[in-house]
């Protein structure tokens, strides 16, 4: 497939948000179970949910540029019933309206306390809405992944580790940008989001290596006689219906070499995995503000990475019959 | 319940591109809008087309078969590229099978073309909207045609009638027939995306000659009784003379 960039920064803005949403609601669960410090509202859960929603609101964004006809976007909420992508559609502003009244509730300071246990535990109403919003975000990592998992004639995709991989790398980059947005606003966390980052970041370079393992050893249902249903061995394409090319050799050839893939996929396993985990490793200890900035920042280019050669390294069967590009 | 397709005949399809400039020439001047085109007589022309025809070699030289093979929209029975779609713009007609994309409702997010694996869909540059073809859709009803006429235009320009149409879920229609009797095949089944369109294979036509043939068992001299003479040596009129 050929990479489409607005795909790219959709999918890796809203796995920020998300993740950092995540963050943010595991925060305060620990603190109303009082295992952490309980935080500032309008300082670090109304800021963290502002920076969550601006990350959402450019994947949004980064979207649009995706449309051929983005003002006929509202119809895309119609086909719910069949399609990943209208429930993406319909889940990612619900989950952009939960961070909001999280954030809302946090900074105005509408926070009764809804529940006391006999040990004294509060539960306050940001925590309802906060578990609302955080099973709206594992929902909308399911709708992001699916739509890749559900094409099964695109091998690569069509895999349970799709879904859990956007899960995993977006929760880590929004961890990682906990750290670094905690070593400010919540000094008290910085250890707790470092810690979880970590250990979210290496289960994703776990599940998406298993992922490169199965593509690299893929092996492809359709061949040129299933193509063209001639049974012969000796079967090769003479001319495309084309000169010029067309869509099918625009959008399916990444047009670049198996070296240039071998070379993004290393760079990405560097920048998502080996280089934040270090980096948040030494953040946590020194309690640098600026190595933590960096940990997240690196995390999010090798992403871009990442996504790229997650759309490059799917063989769409279609190539099959444009094998003279 | 109707199922309208086209059946392919390998073995006839000569690879002259008539039906790709008759679907072309009939559907840029349709109702739905042109089909557009970058550089048409530049170094690198394109365009978005419903038909192409491409061509492979069989076969190690010299034992090699050229073949043809006109590719277009398969009008699949559990067709993968509507479900996926986010607005409804492309679906499947319940009345004759055919599927269709709604370019008032398209987007342009080629979700659709993703999920199919023939890469039958192509997206118009200029338009923004993904087309497929339609089987003609606004010529097979319409009634100011003549009825011999009601065909998809690439089924009319056909020059050696490899293109049939009909409802290959009429057991009796000449698609099903075709079909039937002359080993009609569906492309990539491994997918189960059911494909209504079908490929008719290449046959080997081999004509076999006997000597009677050849002495011309319809002479008349033969029915008197009389044997025509066999082939001469000899130059005959035939071979001297300019008719």
């Amino acid at each position: 497939m050929h990479p489409a960039f607005s795909v790219i920064f959709l999918t890796t803005f809203i796995g920020v948000g998300q993740g950092l949403f995540l963050a943010l609601f595991t925060g305060q669960s620990y603190a109303a179970a009082q295992f952490l410090p309980a935080q500032d509202s309008s300082g670090f859960y109304a800021v963290g949910s502002l920076i969550a929603l601006t990350f959402l609101v450019a994947g949004l964004v980064a979207s649009f540029f995706h449309l051929g006809h983005p003002e006929r976007a509202w119809r895309t909420a119609t086909m719910w019933r069949t399609s990943w992508l209208s429930r993406e559609v319909i889940i990612l502003p619900l989950v952009m309206l939960f961070v909001f009244i999280y954030g809302v509730m946090h900074y105005m300071g509408w926070d009764a306390v809804i529940a006391t246990t006999e040990t004294g535990v509060t539960f306050h109403a940001s925590l309802l809405i906060g578990a609302l919003g955080a099973l709206s975000v594992f929902v909308l990592f399911l709708c992001t992944g699916m739509i890749y998992a559900v094409i099964k004639f695109l091998q690569e995709w069509a895999n349970p580790l799709t879904v859990i991989n956007y899960c995993l790398l977006g929760t880590a980059s929004g961890f990682t940008l906990a750290t670094a947005f905690s070593h400010v606003a919540a000094p008290d966390l910085t250890r707790f989001y470092g810690i979880w980052a970590i250990i979210i970041t290496l289960a994703a370079f776990l599940t998406r290596s298993a992922s490169l393992i199965r593509n690299s050893r893929l092996k492809y249902k359709s061949t040129i006689q299933s193509a063209i249903g001639v049974r012969h061995n000796q079967v090769v394409q003479i001319a495309q219906g084309s000169m010029g090319g067309s869509f099918n050799t625009r959008e399916y050839f990444h047009g670049k070499t198996a070296l240039f893939l071998q070379s993004i996929k290393w760079i990405f396993m560097v920048l998502v995995f080996v280089v934040p985990v270090v980096l948040l490793m030494a953040g946590i200890g020194n309690n640098n503000i600026i190595v933590l900035s960096a940990a997240f920042i690196i995390q999010y280019i090798g992403l871009l990475f990442e996504r790229w050669l997650f759309f490059a390294q799917s063989r769409h069967p279609q190539n099959i019959y444009y094998q003279t590009v | 319940m109707t199922q309208l397709a086209l059946v392919i005949d390998l073995n006839v399809c000569v690879g002259c591109h008539a039906c790709v400039t008759s679907c072309k020439e009939w559907n840029t001047s349709g109702p739905a809008g042109f089909m557009s085109d970058d550089n048409p007589y530049g170094k690198e022309p394109t365009g978005t087309f419903f038909n192409r025809v491409q061509t492979y070699e069989v076969g190690l030289f010299p034992n090699t078969e050229t073949i043809h093979f006109p590719k277009s929209c398969l009008h699949c029975e559990d067709p993968p590229c509507v479900p996926v779609c986010p607005t409804g713009a492309s679906y499947k007609r319940a009345s004759d099978g055919i599927v269709l994309v709604d370019y008032d409702k398209c987007i342009g997010c080629k979700y659709c073309s993703w999920a199919c694996p023939y890469g039958a869909r192509e997206f118009d540059e200029h338009q923004k909207v993904m087309k497929k073809c339609t089987l003609c859709v606004d010529r097979i009803y319409d009634t100011a045609l003549p009825e011999s006429e009601r065909k998809p235009a690439c089924v009319m320009a056909c020059p050696t009638s490899a293109r049939l149409f009909g409802d290959v879920h009429d057991p009796e229609s000449n698609v099903s027939v075709a079909i039937r009797e002359q080993g009609g095949y569906a492309l990539m089944p491994e997918w189960g995306t059911n494909p209504a369109n079908h490929y008719l294979p290449r046959r080997k036509t081999r004509m076999h000659i006997h000597e009677d043939e050849l002495l011309r068992s319809d002479n008349p001299l033969k029915k008197e009784q009389r044997k025509p003479s066999g082939p001469v040596t000899e130059p005959t009129l035939d071979d001297s003379t300019s008719w």
